[in-house]
């Protein structure tokens, strides 16, 4: 794995805090955090989409400032222990960094990333849902999916001129992502959302997660491999764009575990368009918001 | 150890002919260990009198423990006159804010400026600290032991649970009965009830075996119908409280700022008859102004 300075690490995981979030996501919570009647679903929908503020929120509730029994890992459980209206005051403290500029000038589709994490989320899920055969969480597959390519909107942000480099190469060369990042930069964004997620206390697996989310090696947890199957699907079927159109091939260990290749897995779960139709909504309302 | 209430009303003071029998100050509550540690629940505006009550013992030490930041529960602390005394050593103790990440010190920076009081933060005379409280983390005061627990109201709320020497105490704060903020068609209620009904069984748990619970019983469950997710308990969700983690008395508070002294005895009657059947041995109270106890 790439090893990355301390300082990096520092000013990445500092820089984050400013970060804004995606304009539909800012745009609901205030709209509902000005009505006295908001429903807590509501609330708890809009920040599972944002991938910005989920990761705020997370990081916040596993300080150990709040010394919870286990770490948290979805918003229904910050809401249980943190309550509506710190809820409320968190995101609208979230919605106040701005929100994310849509098409940045750095050649980076900030919607196509939204759609390609929250297809990939909402897929990860569902294939949980569909081939566990044990206790893993389908809940931990959606934030795995939703946060999994963290580190790219960190790099946009934050390492822009390397990141625009990074990925004029992937498109030039044909590679993926990642391995141009690598070239460019000497890290990869699997490695900066790993490291990001291990300073904030989250969950081991799911930092592991994001972190071995292209090692195509076997899967070491369950959650892993929903989340490598659902990012190839995402990509395949282009449900979005991070700026890594690649799908990788599955190794055998996992066409095992699914009984049949990609495509298999494709046609096992029947009418795609019904799944994503989720993440496609939220799609079509955020480049509605912008016009 | 000894309970003292000094403030049992909910929201704002009430104060008049209608209440003089329960009282119109807000939530404050003097426990005092074996070896007579001073521990404060609360600084509601039931804290004036209580300061009174101090200031022919100073010096003192105070642990002042804050349930959480809303009014009702801190309106007294500018008025707890022993902080302006030297001499005296007080501690404020309460959770950390998610949002600012500041610790008790915030409550007192908020109140303690010119536009809203005649005296600033900076002018207070006596040793005052303040402390964050994590989550189940106990910390001793001589005796006593203190452990803060997570409970469910609009912001973040620590109930506390004090043990001495065999006895033991617990206060909510303000809370309300978790509740499912999806509809049962909703995809994500069952996996929100399995988180509801984990935590609460945390809460039960921490309240494990007191012999007295004090509890926030704002509403009748009908009056609660048009109030949920306003953060405050029922007669009947204190109940359960007390049963399911075999509490030997309960004491319920936080009464509702409109109930005069006669309609809060009746409610507490209804409340009593409608459970009449599960009480068992639990003994249920109404907590008075001004009502000591021994445990």
């Amino acid at each position: 794995m790439t090893k990355i300075s301390t300082e990096l690490t520092l000013r990445l995981s500092a820089a984050v805090e400013s970060m804004p979030a995606f304009p539909k996501s800012v745009q609901r919570i205030l709209e509902l955090s000005r009505d006295i009647n908001c429903r807590p679903k509501e609330l708890v929908m809009v920040i599972e989409q944002d991938p910005v503020m989920t990761m705020k929120l997370l990081r916040v509730i596993n300080s150990a400032c709040y010394g919870l029994p286990k770490q948290v890992t979805s918003v229904s459980q910050s809401m249980v222990y943190l309550g509506l209206n710190t809820l409320k005051n968190m995101a609208l403290s979230f919605a106040a960094m701005g929100a994310l500029p849509p098409q940045g000038n750095l050649g980076f589709d900030i919607q196509g990333y939204l759609d390609h994490s929250l297809s990939t989320a909402i897929l990860a899920r569902t294939l949980c849902q569909k081939y566990s055969h044990d206790d893993t969480d389908p809940a931990d597959c959606y934030i795995a999916g939703l946060l999994h390519d963290f580190g790219k909107v960190v790099f946009a942000q934050f390492m822009q001129a390397e990141f625009t480099a990074a990925l004029a190469l992937a498109a030039r060369e044909n590679i993926s992502l990642h391995a141009a990042e690598r070239q460019i930069i000497g890290t990869d964004h699997t490695v900066i959302g790993g490291m990001l997620v291990e300073k904030w206390r989250f969950p081991e697996a799911l930092t592991n997660t994001i972190r071995n989310h292209h090692d195509d090696t076997a899967p070491d947890n369950t959650v892993q491999s929903y989340l490598f199957v659902a990012n190839q699907i995402s990509k395949k079927l282009a449900l979005g764009n991070a700026g890594n159109l690649i799908a990788e091939d599955l190794p055998p260990a996992l066409c095992e575990r699914f009984n049949g290749s990609l495509q298999d897995i494709i046609a096992s779960l029947g009418d795609i368009s019904r799944l994503t139709s989720e993440a496609q909504i939220i799609a079509q309302a955020a480049r509605v918001s912008r016009t | 150890m000894k309970i003292k209430f000094w403030g049992v009303r909910g929201s704002i003071p009430s104060p008049g002919p209608a209440t003089v029998k329960y009282g119109g100050n807000t939530t404050c509550i003097e426990i005092r260990s074996d070896d007579n540690q001073l521990i404060i629940l609360d600084g509601g505006t039931g804290i004036f009198p209580l300061a009174q009550s101090l200031l022919k013992k100073l010096p003192i030490t105070a642990h002042i423990f804050n349930t959480h930041s809303h009014w009702d529960h801190i309106q007294g602390l500018p008025f707890f006159i022993p902080i302006f005394i030297p001499g005296n050593t007080i501690k404020l103790y309460g959770a950390r804010d998610p949002v600012t990440g500041d610790g008790p010190e915030r409550i007192i920076n908020v109140q303690l400026q010119y536009s809203f009081f005649p005296v600033r933060e900076a002018e207070i005379q006596s040793r005052f600290d303040y402390v964050s409280l994590m989550p189940n983390a106990p910390l001793i005061l001589g005796d006593a032991t203190i452990t803060p627990t997570l409970l469910n109201h609009p912001v973040i709320n620590l109930g506390y649970r004090i043990d001495c020497n065999g006895k033991s105490i617990f206060f909510t704060g303000d809370h309300e009965a978790h509740f499912n903020i999806y509809d049962p068609e909703d995809e994500g209620y069952a996996e929100y009830q399995a988180l509801i009904d984990e935590q609460c069984l945390t809460i039960v748990n921490a309240v494990r075996g007191v012999d007295v619970l004090i509890a926030d019983s704002s509403y009748t469950p009908e009056e609660h119908r048009t109030k949920a997710g306003w953060g405050h308990g029922t007669f009947d969700s204190s109940i359960k409280l007390a049963l399911n983690a075999g509490a030997r008395i309960l004491y319920c508070t936080h009464h509702e700022p409109t109930r005069s002294d006669d309609e809060l005895e009746r409610v507490f009657a209804e409340a009593l008859e409608r459970n009449a059947s599960i009480l068992g041995k639990l003994e249920v109270r109404l907590a008075r102004e001004g009502q000591e106890i021994e445990v």
